[in-house]
């Protein structure tokens, strides 16, 4: 995008130019988070994928500490967690920031996907940033799910148990996967073993995807909470300082609420039962994954046939991927969209339900509701966003940015 | 160019199936398949679990009422329909009722139900209970209700002696 605040840069520093002429990465760096042109009007909720890309260095960083101390075998991942736990030198430390850290990355990214629903950031030309969006949220699920596994706890071993066994609902290949996944008749040493080198390596596939993400955001620039294109130099801001600045707050504020769990809450978001080491032949009473997958195991469970749980879980995931298309309203933000607007939070209020379905024993009253809370999701994407695309009626929407941003500030 | 072109592809698909192959159980993996276990300490009505192949195997030893409400059962009631008495013929086609030998693990998603040890929840139908998402299991191990589509598999089994089952 041809930058409107001036000419290419000039470094005065030798060395950097020197650089910059044969591999211009300070140029890049210039052009795409100094000058870059950004809304003038983000509110608060555009520092996520900020904290999610610290928080994403941040698993790397304590994943790979975390690695130099733990052993992927089955008769002692249990035993070295603990070691890392209890004798390696500010182990603690580096285990609770991973553990609680995979909890508060989820905490971002799910914010950061409500804020690109919300605003109708994934319209065009905003597509294919979308759709790399949720590939980044499925490789984060893989990722997680196989770190959970490395404790080798009971909620390890029966989650990697429970999940594993979803593939074998596929028909024909199903049961070959599961195995290729175990690598033998059940999930045992050789299942630590793979799952170990993926959850080394996914993480840096996220990278990659998150580089893709930051490039397509790159060429129309950031969509902003009235939904509408900035026309010229008076919406806009550059990048430095005004959002390193906010974005730097954001980060700030949000490491304060994280450090309060990783010091004092430790525990709070994970299971006792994982402090158990493994038991193949006896299932924890009630299982349960990690929180921020308890919306898609109460869609799985909430279908009474195997074949047909499976499918919701992945299909609710799926219409994420179709969501620019199955959105025919031509208005971005919700903000303008009067019907819409509550619709999108009766959406997370059922997410929120589905998790509390989740989180319960499939049994009583939780029934009848995960079952209700399901067919309401697939209702809003599927039949919802198509029709009601159609026949709202969205509200004026401004001139510009400028003009909205400075009558808000008059009036 | 076509043919350039088709080598090529046969040669990547050549060089993937090792690597998928790689996935697959290895051979010491393999070869840890059978097992003997002694049934004479176990009392009618009681039942015991074994480790086979890293998954539980239950050994129940049926009271006459189990086996008479197994054997009650009419096919088309069945979601897996499977009649008691296949379910307890050995390999050597010897049928003894009293004995069900059965791989303990749930045929939804690989829990492994209750109802093994006494005061064990059993479910409606008196046999298994899971319960990670409901499947009820019957006195045949067969699947009554809930998600799991199929009974409880009955693993290759053979009584070497009237007291010794070899499983595997
Ligand atoms: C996308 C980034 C990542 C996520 C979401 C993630 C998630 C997780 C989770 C949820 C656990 C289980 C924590 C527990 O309950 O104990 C875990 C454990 C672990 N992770 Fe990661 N991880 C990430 C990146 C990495 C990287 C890059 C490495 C480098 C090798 C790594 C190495 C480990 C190790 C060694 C464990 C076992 C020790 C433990 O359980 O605390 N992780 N991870
Ligand atoms: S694993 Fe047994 S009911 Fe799901």
């Amino acid at each position: 995008m041809a930058s409107p605040h001036g000419a290419p840069p000039v470094f005065n520093n030798k060395v950097i130019a020197w650089i910059d002429h044969r591999l211009p990465i300070f140029s890049y760096i210039e052009k795409e988070y100094h000058t870059f042109p950004t809304p003038r009007n983000f509110n608060y909720f555009w520092n996520f994928g900020a904290i999610a890309t610290v928080m994403l260095v941040l698993m790397i960083a304590t994943g790979i500490v975390l690695a130099t101390n733990y052993t992927p075998h089955v008769l002692m991942a249990f035993d070295s967690v603990e070691r890392i736990d209890r004798d390696v030198p500010q182990g603690w430390l580096i285990r609770d920031l991973h553990m609680n850290g995979a909890s508060f990355f989820f905490i971002a990214v799910y914010v950061h996907i409500f804020r690109g629903m919300y605003y109708g950031s994934y319209k065009a030309p905003r597509e294919l940033l979308w759709i790399l969006g949720v590939v980044i949220f499925l490789l984060m699920m893989a990722t997680a799910f196989m770190g959970y596994v490395l404790p080798w706890g009971q909620m390890s071993f029966w989650g990697a148990t429970v999940i594993t066994n979803l593939f074998s609902a596929i028909p024909v290949v199903g049961q070959s996967v599961v195995d290729w996944l175990w690598g033998g008749f059940s999930v045992d040493n050789p299942t630590l073993n793979r799952f170990f080198a993926l959850h080394y390596l996914l993480p840096f596939v996220i990278v990659g995807v998150v580089g893709l993400h930051v490039v397509a955001l790159h060429v129309h620039g950031s969509n902003n909470p009235l939904g509408i294109d900035p026309k010229g130099p008076q919406d806009t801001v550059p990048f430095h300082p005004y959002y390193t600045m906010k974005d730097g707050f954001g980060v700030i504020a949000f490491m304060v609420v994280f450090a309060v769990f990783v010091f004092f809450l430790p525990d709070y978001m994970g299971h006792p039962d994982n402090y158990i080491p493994a038991n193949p032949l006896v299932t924890p009473a009630h299982i349960v994954p990690e929180w921020y997958f308890l919306p898609f195991y109460a869609i799985l469970r909430a279908v009474p046939d195997k074949l047909g749980g499976v499918l919701g879980m992945f299909g609710a995931i799926a219409v994420l991927f179709l969501l620019p298309w199955l959105d025919t309203s031509r208005v971005r933000s919700c903000t303008f969209r009067p019907i819409y607007k509550w619709f999108m939070l009766v959406l997370v209020a059922d997410v929120v339900i589905l998790g509390f379905c989740g989180a319960n024993p499939p049994e009583g009253f939780w029934v009848p509701l995960s079952r209700v809370a399901t067919l309401y999701y697939f209702f809003h994407f599927i039949i919802l966003l198509p029709i009601l695309g159609k026949i709202e009626r969205p509200l004026p929407l401004p001139s510009s940015i400028a003009d909205a941003v400075l009558k808000k500030k008059v009036g | 160019m076509v043919a350039t072109g088709s080598l090529a592809a046969i040669g990547a698909v050549a060089t993937a199936w090792p690597f998928i192959n790689n996935l697959n159980p290895a051979a010491d993996t393999l070869a840890l398949s059978t097992i003997e276990v002694n049934v004479a300490p176990i009392a009618v009505g009681q039942a015991v679990t074994v480790k086979w192949r890293g998954k539980p195997v239950f050994i129940r030893h049926r009271t006459p009422d189990e086996i008479a409400k197994a054997k009650a059962v009419k096919l088309s009631e069945l979601p897996d329909p499977e009649t008691d008495a296949a379910r307890v013929t050995d390999a050597n086609k010897k049928v003894r009722p009293e004995w069900l030998v059965l791989v303990g693990v749930c045929t939804h998603l690989g829990c492994v139900p209750l109802g093994n040890k006494s005061g064990d929840q059993r479910g409606e139908f008196g046999g298994w209970f899971c319960p990670c998402h409901g499947s009820a299991y019957d006195t045949s191990g067969r699947i009554r209700k809930g998600p799991a589509p199929k009974n409880l598999e009955v693993p290759q089994f053979v009584f070497a002696t009237d007291t010794l089952v070899r499983i595997g």
